[in-house]
């Protein structure tokens, strides 16, 4: 089989260093770094760079990534000391000759850029990310709840969520604080209870009201900054806080 | 006590002590700053009664405001329930201990007990 | 669970101020102040407690803080008191959703509209305004 020529090999294109975090708990104490010199275009993300360095020069590093469009969510790791998607990240934008990968902060490591992200699902379950009414539209004899545009307008932001991680990343409170609920189940909370047709509002309030609840945000927004899919996670915190200091009804 | 209810207190002695606090600088300024600040002029405040009794208003709001701030840091610092449950405890009894020493002060010069 | 097996930034990570921009100092700066005051407020109560002592006791702790370094204190005082209290509204508006803008259907970039302009000058606001007020009680307290 034709072997792909590697970035590294095509001299006509500008080259990085990839410096790429290794570490596997089990065997290490401290995380290493392996760098590698890559070409890249213009269009080239981080992502393509590491598949190319995993393809032609260390193909133990271990990276979890799927769809490649900032769809999945699966790809979230610090690039250049921030939580970005590598799929969404072209080295170009990047402005350095050295582009460093490191895991995600905030999540245990599974080995190299791969994280758990156990927490992240238990607590978006926490917060019920679903419905919460007593009759369905499924059985025959209730209608189809509907709902209208300005109704929709108050969560479709958050339901945009890829539950990638980067905001939990990012936020300072979850820098120190193994137990709080974190930005993106926070954000999801809101997501519901701005929902029209939900009747759970009482429930999640009651929910993220402990001492490592929703009064741990601080307003630092850096959720909001890192988010690749535009949702905002401090408004929606905010929103959903303002329900509980009665600034909304 | 639910966090969202500490919350709401701790915004509200925030607010309150900032209108007070207000107060209680505008004094050392309009008095002129030295002088307010000798033995006479200070003894003649804690005996009017009621700037002494917005010196006790603003010793409990910013004793609670600071502690409870000082108790939210701590929680976030580290977690586990003996730690968490020391930290309250201790913040409070903290609180309380402050509040009796400035308050003792306030009513011992008020009361001419010295 | 460790914080090394968690892979928490730690307190490095919370206090880093460089990587999201000002509202991460101003987090940063809310927190110091807070703690400076708290130290304060509990000094000024020990402070004042002097004055039971009558007026000699009352002149001798006096004279400690009459110094330029009391001064100099005082008026670092001032700077955390005024931008605690101007941030700290700033923030309290901000959590009961006052100014965070509207949810509305992202358009790339994303830019977030919770981290809009009104919020960065409140906290622009509150660091000039710390400034000013320290500068003035430089000047009342050299001044006399």
């Amino acid at each position: 089989m034709a072997q792909a020529p590697s970035l590294a090999e095509k001299n006509t294109m500008k080259k990085i260093t990839l410096r790429i975090a290794r570490f596997n708990p089990t065997n290490d104490d401290a995380k290493k770094f392996m760098e590698f010199n890559v070409s890249y275009e213009k269009w080239t993300t981080v992502l393509e760079a590491i598949l190319d360095v995993k393809q032609h020069f260390d193909h133990s590093i271990a990276v979890r990534y799927s769809c490649r469009q900032a769809t999945c969510g699966s790809c979230g790791m610090i690039i250049n000391g921030k939580p970005r998607l590598a799929c969404f990240t072209k080295i170009s934008e990047l402005n350095s000759n050295v582009v460093t990968v490191e895991p995600m902060n905030n999540f245990p490591i599974i080995r190299d850029l791969a994280v758990k992200f156990e927490r992240l699902f238990d607590t978006h379950h926490k917060v019920k990310p679903y419905l919460i009414r007593e009759d369905t539209e499924i059985s025959s004899s209730t209608k189809e709840f509907l709902q209208t545009p300005e109704e929709l307008e108050q969560y479709i932001q958050f339901s945009n969520c890829i539950k990638c991680g980067l905001c939990n990343s990012a936020c300072p409170t979850m820098a120190t604080d193994s137990s709080f609920v974190g930005p993106q189940a926070l954000a999801q909370a809101y997501r519901y209870v701005a929902d029209s047709r939900d009747k759970g509002k009482d429930e999640r309030l009651k929910i993220i009201d402990d001492s490592h609840g929703i009064w741990r945000c601080h307003f630092a927004g850096s959720c909001s900054q890192v988010c690749p899919k535009g949702v905002d996670p401090a408004m929606g915190i905010q929103l959903l806080r303002g329900y509980m200091l009665g600034f909304r009804s | 006590m639910r966090e969202s209810i500490i919350m709401k207190i701790h915004y509200g002695t925030a607010l309150a002590a900032v209108a007070l606090v207000a107060v209680h600088i505008l004094m050392r300024l309009t008095q002129g700053f030295a002088e307010s600040l000798e033995y006479e002029s200070v003894i003649a405040n804690y005996k009017f009664i009621p700037y002494a009794g917005m010196l006790e208003i603003i010793l409990i709001l910013l004793s609670i405001h600071g502690f409870n701030g000082l108790r939210v840091i701590l929680l976030e610092l580290k977690q586990g329930r003996k730690y968490e449950k020391a930290v309250s405890y201790g913040c409070v009894v903290a609180m309380i201990a402050l509040i009796a020493y400035g308050s003792r002060t306030i009513i011992m010069v008020n009361t001419g007990m010295m | 669970m460790t914080n090394q097996d968690e892979h928490k930034e730690g307190i490095g990570g919370m206090i880093n101020p460089r990587r999201y921009g000002i509202e991460r100092v101003a987090y940063l700066l809310m927190r110091l102040s807070g703690l400076g005051l708290l130290a304060y407020f509990i000094g000024h109560i020990y402070e004042t407690s002097s004055i039971l002592k009558g007026q000699v006791g009352w002149n001798e702790f006096l004279a400690i803080t009459q110094t330029n370094e009391g001064h100099a204190i005082l008026a670092i005082v001032i700077a955390m008191c005024v931008f605690h209290t101007v941030n700290g509204i700033r923030v309290m508006l901000g959590h009961g959703g006052v100014g965070v803008g509207k949810p509305a259907r992202p358009d790339y970039p994303y830019i977030p509209a919770s981290q809009n302009i009104r919020h960065k000058m409140g906290i622009y606001s509150a660091i000039i305004l710390a400034a000013i007020a320290m500068m003035y009680g430089l000047a009342v307290m050299f001044g006399e």
